[in-house]
C-alpha cells in the first residue's frame, strides 16, 4: 500500500496544469495517489462468492466438454474426401477446440477478476546502476587484467590480435556476397528468349498456333514454342515469366496504329501480339474487353488499347505493351520476326528508353 | 483411250483439262472441309416461327433482318449457340441499354429459344449448340482444367470462378449457377466484353476439362466460410473489423473490474 494517500504539492497548494511560475518553469503534476478501494460483490457478500466459484467452475467445465468433443469428433467424424465431408470434419473439430481453449482462458480471467484479491499495490523501481563501489572495482579489474596482457607494451601482439579479429568476417561475408554475384548480368532484363522464327504455342499445351486458328475476337496465352522437356526444366520458369505474349485477333480496319516503324509490319492481317507484363509493376496483364479493345491489369487498373499500339489510356502504367513482331511461316504458323525491340516489364535502372 | 489419246492435241483439250481440274478440286474441297455446324435438324417451320418472334422481340434493334444497326452487332453468322446463350439466360432481349447486357430470367421458354436459334443459325453458319456429351463434366479432367482456367479465364473469372469487376461498369459474372451448356456456349462465341475462344484455341476436350474444373467448384470451399472468395478484400474487413472488434473487445473486459 502506499503511504501517499493524500496527493499535496511541495508548497501545498494547488496548481493549474501546465501553469509556469515566475521562473518560467512548468508546474509539475500533483501526484493524484490511488483511487479509493472499492470492494466487489464477492469481498461483501459470501454468496457472491460462492456464484463466482462455480461461474468459474463451469467455465472450466466447458473446457473439458470442449477437450472430449474434439476427442469424439476427432474419431467419429474423419474427413471423407468429399469437399463436403472435409468441411464438417473440420468444422466441428475446430468449435470443439474453440470451446476447450475459451472455457480455460475465461475460466482463469473471470477467477483473477472476481475471487483473488484486488488490492492496488505499489513496487517502488530500484536504480538500475550498481552502486559506487562495485563500479570502482570493477574498473579495477579490468584495468588489472589489460596491464597483466601487456598490450600496452607489446605492439606486435596488438596488431596480430587486432588483424586476426577484423579478418575473420570475410570468410562469412565473401561466400555471402559471391553467391549473390553471380546474377548481376543486368542485360538478361533487355531481352527474352523470343528469336526470330520461332514459333508462337498455346499456354499451358503448348500447340502451335497457326494464323488461321485465332478468329477475330479471340484472345490466346502465348508461350515461345520450345521442347516439352525444356518446359519442365527450372529455367523456363524465368524464361517464361519475361517472354509470355497476348495474342489478340482484331478487324484490321479497328487497328489504329502500330508501334512498328515506318516500312515494317508488325502484325499479320490483325493478328497482335503484345507483352503480357505490365509495365507499371509487372503484373500479368490479360483481362481482355473484345468490344473496346481494351486490356486491363488487374493489380492497379492500369489500361492498354490493343487497337492503338497498346498504349495507356488509364492508370498508373508509362509506358505502352512492348509488341512481339509476328509473321507467319511457309506452315502457317504464327512465328516471331525477332525478339522485342524495347525490354519488357516495368522500368528499371539501367532501362535506356 | 485411243480415242482420248488421238484427241490431246485437240485446241480445246487444255480448256477441258483446266474444267476438269476445276471440277476435282471443287469436289474434293467440299468433300473434305470441315462442315460448318448448324443447329440440328431444324424444320423450315421452326425457322418461320423464329422468324416470327425475331421480328416482334428483337428486331427493333437487331434490324428485321438481323443485319445489325447503330446500337446492336449484325446476328448474320453468329450461330445458335450464341443466341441459346444470351437468349437462355435472359440477357437477351436486353432489359435496357447499360454497360453490358444484365442477366435476368429467361423471356422465352425453350422451345421458342430453340426457334429463335434456329432462325439465326439459317442467315449464315456459325458456332452450334453443344451436344449432351461436349458438356458433360463427368467426362473432364478437372486437373487440366484447373490449368486452362487459371492461365485463359482466372484474370476475370477470378481463380474458383467468382467473377470480378471490368473497366466502366462492366463485370465478369461469377461461374457458379452457370450451367455447363451455357458455360461452353460463352467460350465458343465469347458474349460482350469476353474474347472468343474458338475449337482451336481451347479445343472442344479442354473446353469440357474447364466446365469439370467450375462444376467442382460449386460444392464451395473445405476451408468453410469462403467470404465471397474474392481474396483480400473481403478477408481484410473481416479480420479488421470482426476480429479485431473481438480483440478489442476481450482487452476491455480483461481490464474492466469486476463489480
Amino acid at each position: 500500500m502506499s503511504d501517499n494517500q493524500n496527493p499535496r504539492t511541495p508548497d501545498g497548494s494547488q496548481r493549474e496544469l501546465g501553469h509556469r511560475d515566475e521562473h518560467g518553469v512548468v508546474g509539475t503534476f500533483a501526484d493524484p495517489g490511488l483511487p479509493e478501494h472499492r470492494s466487489r460483490q464477492a469481498d461483501r457478500d459470501p454468496e457472491a462468492a460462492k456464484r463466482g466459484e462455480r461461474q468459474v467452475a463451469a467455465l472450466f467445465g466447458i473446457s473439458v466438454i470442449g477437450t472430449i468433443a474434439a476427442l469424439v469428433v476427432y474419431f467419429v467424424i474423419p474427413p471423407d474426401g468429399t469437399t463436403a465431408g472435409v468441411r464438417l470434419s473440420t468444422l466441428t473439430l475446430g468449435v470443439a477446440i474453440a470451446f476447450a481453449l475459451l472455457g480455460i482462458g475465461l475460466g482463469a480471467v473471470h477467477w483473477a477478476k472476481v475471487l483473488m484479491s484486488d488490492h492496488e499495490k505499489v513496487d517502488e523501481r530500484h536504480p538500475i546502476a550498481s552502486d559506487e563501489e562495485t563500479r570502482v572495482a570493477a574498473v579495477a579489474e579490468l584495468e588489472a587484467g589489460v596491464k597483466d596482457s601487456g598490450i600496452a607494451r607489446r605492439g606486435v601482439l596488438k596488431g596480430a590480435v587486432i588483424s586476426a579479429l577484423a579478418l575473420f568476417p570475410l570468410t562469412i561475408a565473401v561466400p555471402l556476397v559471391g553467391s549473390v554475384g553471380g546474377d548481376w548480368n543486368v542485360s538478361k532484363l533487355k531481352h527474352t528468349m523470343w528469336k526470330r522464327g520461332m514459333r508462337l504455342a498455346i499456354d499451358p499445351s503448348g500447340r502451335p498456333i497457326k494464323a488461321a486458328d485465332v478468329t477475330i475476337g479471340s484472345v490466346v496465352h502465348v508461350i515461345p514454342d520450345v521442347p516439352e522437356e525444356e518446359r519442365q526444366s527450372h529455367e523456363w520458369i524465368t524464361e517464361k515469366a519475361k517472354a509470355v505474349v497476348l495474342l489478340v485477333r482484331l478487324d484490321p480496319r479497328d487497328i489504329v496504329s502500330e508501334q512498328a516503324p515506318e516500312g515494317e509490319d508488325w502484325s499479320y492481317d490483325g493478328i497482335v501480339a503484345f507483352s503480357k507484363i505490365c509495365t507499371h509493376v509487372g503484373c500479368p496483364v490479360a483481362l481482355y474487353e473484345q468490344q473496346t479493345h481494351h486490356l486491363l491489369c488487374p493489380c492497379h487498373q492500369s489500361t492498354f488499347d490493343v487497337a492503338d499500339g497498346a498504349k495507356v489510356v488509364f492508370g498508373p502504367a508509362k509506358r505502352p505493351l512492348p509488341q512481339l513482331p509476328i509473321t507467319v511461316d511457309d506452315e502457317g504458323y504464327l512465328v516471331a520476326q525477332s525478339d522485342f525491340h524495347e525490354p519488357i516489364g516495368p522500368s528499371f535502372w539501367e532501362r535506356l528508353k | 483411250m485411243k480415242a482420248l489419246a488421238a484427241r490431246r492435241h485437240h485446241r480445246f483439250a487444255p480448256v477441258v483439262l483446266l474444267l476438269l481440274a476445276l471440277l476435282v478440286t471443287g469436289g474434293v474441297y467440299a468433300a473434305l472441309a470441315p462442315t460448318p455446324a448448324n443447329a440440328e435438324t431444324a424444320s423450315t417451320e421452326d425457322i418461320e416461327t423464329g422468324q416470327k418472334l425475331f421480328q416482334a422481340n428483337c428486331a427493333t434493334c437487331h434490324g428485321p433482318n438481323a443485319e445489325g444497326s447503330d446500337t446492336a452487332p449484325s446476328l448474320v453468322g453468329v450461330g445458335a449457340a450464341s443466341v441459346d446463350f444470351q437468349v437462355s439466360t435472359g440477357r437477351m432481349p436486353m432489359q435496357m441499354d447499360g454497360p453490358q447486357a444484365i442477366q435476368k430470367p429467361a423471356q422465352f421458354d425453350e422451345e421458342q429459344t430453340a426457334q429463335l436459334a434456329a432462325y439465326v443459325a439459317s442467315l449464315g453458319a456459325g458456332p452450334a449448340i453443344p451436344t449432351d456429351e461436349q458438356v458433360d463434366a463427368e467426362l473432364g479432367d478437372a486437373a487440366n482444367g484447373a490449368a486452362l482456367f487459371r492461365t485463359n479465364c482466372a484474370m476475370c473469372h477470378n481463380a474458383v470462378g467468382a467473377g470480378g469487376a471490368l473497366s466502366e461498369g462492366k463485370f465478369a459474372p461469377p461461374l457458379w449457377e452457370t450451367s455447363e451448356r451455357n458455360i461452353y456456349q460463352a467460350m465458343l462465341t465469347g458474349p460482350q466484353s469476353m474474347p472468343v475462344f474458338n475449337d482451336a484455341t481451347v479445343t472442344p476436350e479442354e473446353k469440357r476439362d474447364i466446365i469439370t474444373f467450375l462444376v467442382d467448384q460449386r460444392e464451395g470451399s473445405a476451408g468453410g466460410l469462403s467470404l465471397g472468395s474474392l481474396g483480400p478484400v473481403s478477408e481484410g474487413l473481416w479480420a479488421w473489423i470482426v476480429g479485431m472488434g473481438l480483440l478489442i473487445g476481450a482487452a476491455v473486459w480483461i481490464g474492466a473490474k469486476s463489480s
